[in-house]
């Protein structure tokens, strides 16, 4: 792979974040409610004042200055002020992203590990017992919201069985190894939920892939060499067949933060997605703006690991 | 779906195929492609026995509440958070609401929300593929590049973030049902639209280099009559594909935002909104979430399973 195709990449990569902070600018510049509103119909404020104040915080500029004044604050870091919560937009976002992260990154482990064992055995032996029973589990699987596996598990595991704490602490009191049991046994309904939900439908792209390739001639080769037939699937047809899978699992990411920020309301875990639907109920516009950004460069920024991840593991397409 | 084998497990078992063939022999064969597609399609157990299960659920939904004349918003402390029983066959909620009876109302615009949006999703997508198809250059590229970057855009927070910016001024002007309705969909669709438009500018692509394209061109068709008199009928299998798919997701989408509090108000019980009023009470009332989420969980789950009934049944590059 070449450093060339790594930057064009990322070449491409700008125009979808501008295009993606147009989309959202404009949808915050065509919502309608004005910041003055109360200011102009506060009768202890003289017009002109009220017209002074919209001049110097560019209210009446065209959309387009507003626009770039608006992007040039948010490259500077510059995101507003938080309302509720009195704290710049962006530390408070600092504060609650690496939990997000966690909670997604641990979901899409859990995910692969048990997509791709079940994905692979399926597309090996088609149409046998052990693929219909993983297709019809996969598509329950994607068929439930992930709202409602949440409330099944707490409903069986937390009011039923009294195993895991229902919601998600930060203070948990205990310390030492006492506090990573507890900080796992609060952690596993949230990842198993989104987990499960995305390898639902991991498990069908993946087995769609392997049975793309198993068909193959190099796989015959492969298996008339005499080789045995786990080394044919581990060495031979999951390696080439994950290739596609891989840019799959990016194009998910969108669907992922969806369900991460459903996931985190109803486990009460304290990440980015909690805090976006808190600061709706709240009104608190900043801080929605900010973290909407956010989720979209988080998207942007999969996608192009997808893209590179994609030119490292199939050299035929840095060559185009 | 992406991958070339769009194949679906219990259409395809050898033994059902052997006896398929058996069955065709004996009978006429099928003529015309419609019910060459209902063959295909009633081979899929798991779609058939699907369609019945939606027919009923579409039928208790739109004549149940003719029926069952319990009126939604009948509140009776005496009996709250009652299990189902004769009076009350899926319980009461903490106002000692009748569950059933908001199911079935609430069922009526969750899968009215979920069917519109796929027709705006469709309508839209249909659009801009087959203008991105039939124009060559700077425009098919400037569209599919707008599509792209619709599909790197966090839909979930995005939607969120309309409904909070638009949701006051919307139903001030068509109050507060209607209002809240037409922006669902309207936003739902609108961020549905990518995948249509994808199958239709490719499907155009391969179709309007057939011969009897150019037959209608040297016939002197114009561009119009060539796209919705001959190309488009063609290419409509996989959009029909597509947009049942679209149902299911529209429908989770409005139920998590019902759940996240952000979608209809209290006092239109969709069955996300049930759900999230039944959140709290999990512990007490379990039956209450159950009769809830279960709703949402078979309506999306037997609209899959059609869809991939359909993906079998309207392919016709598959031989069954």
């Amino acid at each position: 792979m070449s450093r060339h195709y790594i930057m064009r990449r990322l070449l491409i990569a700008i125009p979808s974040i501008l295009g993606i902070s147009v989309i959202l600018f404009g949808v915050l510049a065509l919502a309608p409610g004005d910041p003055f509103a109360d200011l102009a119909a506060n009768p202890a404020i003289p017009p002109e004042v009220a017209a002074s104040l919209r001049a110097k915080f560019g209210l009446d500029d065209p959309v387009w200055l507003r626009y770039v004044h608006w992007l040039v604050a948010m490259l500077h870091g510059d995101w507003g002020f938080s309302f509720a919560s009195r704290i710049d937009v962006d530390r408070l976002i600092l504060q609650r992203l690496p939990i997000t992260l966690v909670v997604i990154g641990a979901a899409q482990l859990l995910a692969i590990v048990v997509a791709l064992p079940v994905g692979v055995l399926a597309g090996v032996k088609p149409y046998s017992i052990f693929d219909q029973i993983a297709n019809t589990m996969a598509f329950i699987g994607f068929s439930l919201p992930t709202f409602f596996t949440g409330l099944l598990l707490i409903l069986l595991f937390s009011v039923k069985l009294d195993w895991l704490p229902m919601v998600y602490r930060t203070d948990l009191a205990s310390s030492g190894w006492q506090w990573w049991w507890d900080q796992l046994k609060q952690s596993i309904m949230p990842v198993a939920v989104l987990g499960l939900f995305q390898g639902a439908s991991l498990v069908r792209y993946v087995r769609s892939a392997v049975l793309d390739v198993v068909r193959l001639d190099y796989v015959t080769t492969a298996r008339s060499k005499g080789i045995g037939e786990s080394a044919v699937i581990t060495r031979h047809v999951v390696r080439t067949a994950l290739i596609p899978v891989v840019t799959l699992v990016a194009l998910q990411m969108p669907v992922v933060f969806g369900g991460a920020l459903v996931t985190e309301q109803i486990f009460r875990v304290p990440g980015i997605g909690s805090l976006l639907i808190s600061a709706m109920l709240a009104n608190d516009t900043p801080v929605v703006m900010g973290v909407t950004f956010v989720f979209a460069c988080l998207v942007v920024f999969f996608n192009l690991i997808a893209d590179i991840l994609y030119g490292w593991l199939d050299p035929r397409i840095s060559y185009r | 779906m992406a991958g070339s084998t769009p194949a679906s497990l219990t259409a395809e078992a050898p033994g059902a195929a052997a006896a398929a063939t058996g069955a065709r022999s004996a009978s006429k064969a099928p003529s015309t492609p419609g019910r060459e597609a209902w063959r295909r399609f009633r081979r899929h157990r798991l779609a058939m026995a699907s369609s019945v299960v939606l027919a009923i659920i579409v039928l208790a939904v739109v004549l149940g509440p003719l029926l069952w004349r319990v009126p939604i918003n009948e509140i009776d402390f005496a009996s709250k958070l009652e299990g189902p029983s004769w009076t009350h066959p899926f319980g009461t909620d903490d106002l000692g609401q009748d569950i059933l009876a908001r199911l079935l109302y609430g069922g009526r615009i969750s899968l009215a929300v979920g069917f519109c949006a796929m027709l705006v999703a469709a309508v839209v997508g249909v659009m801009v593929g087959a203008i991105a198809g039939m124009s060559r250059g700077s425009v098919d590229a400037g569209l599919m590049w707008l599509a792209d970057l619709f599909l790197a855009l966090p839909q979930l927070p995005l939607l969120l973030l309309i409904i909070y910016l638009f949701r006051d001024s919307l139903t001030k002007i068509l109050g507060p049902e209607g209002g809240i309705f037409i922006m669902v969909v309207a936003v739902i669709g609108g961020l549905r639209w990518m995948q249509v438009a994808r199958l239709v500018r490719a499907q155009i692509l391969s179709i309007r280099e057939k011969e009897f394209i150019e037959a209608a061109r040297a016939l002197g068709a114009s561009r119009l009559r060539q796209v919705v008199r001959h190309i488009l009928p063609n290419a409509l299998g996989p959009v029909i594909v597509a947009g049942t798919i679209d149902v299911a997701a529209a429908i989770i989408a409005e139920s998590t935002l019902s759940f996240l509090g952000l979608g209809f108000p209290p006092d239109i019980p969709t069955w996300g909104r049930v759900l999230f009023d039944a959140k709290d009470t999990i512990d007490v009332a379990p039956h209450w979430v159950l009769f809830s989420g279960g709703a949402i969980f078979l309506a999306v789950l037997t609209i899959n399973f059609i869809g991939d009934g359909l993906r079998d049944a309207l392919d016709p590059r598959r031989v069954l």
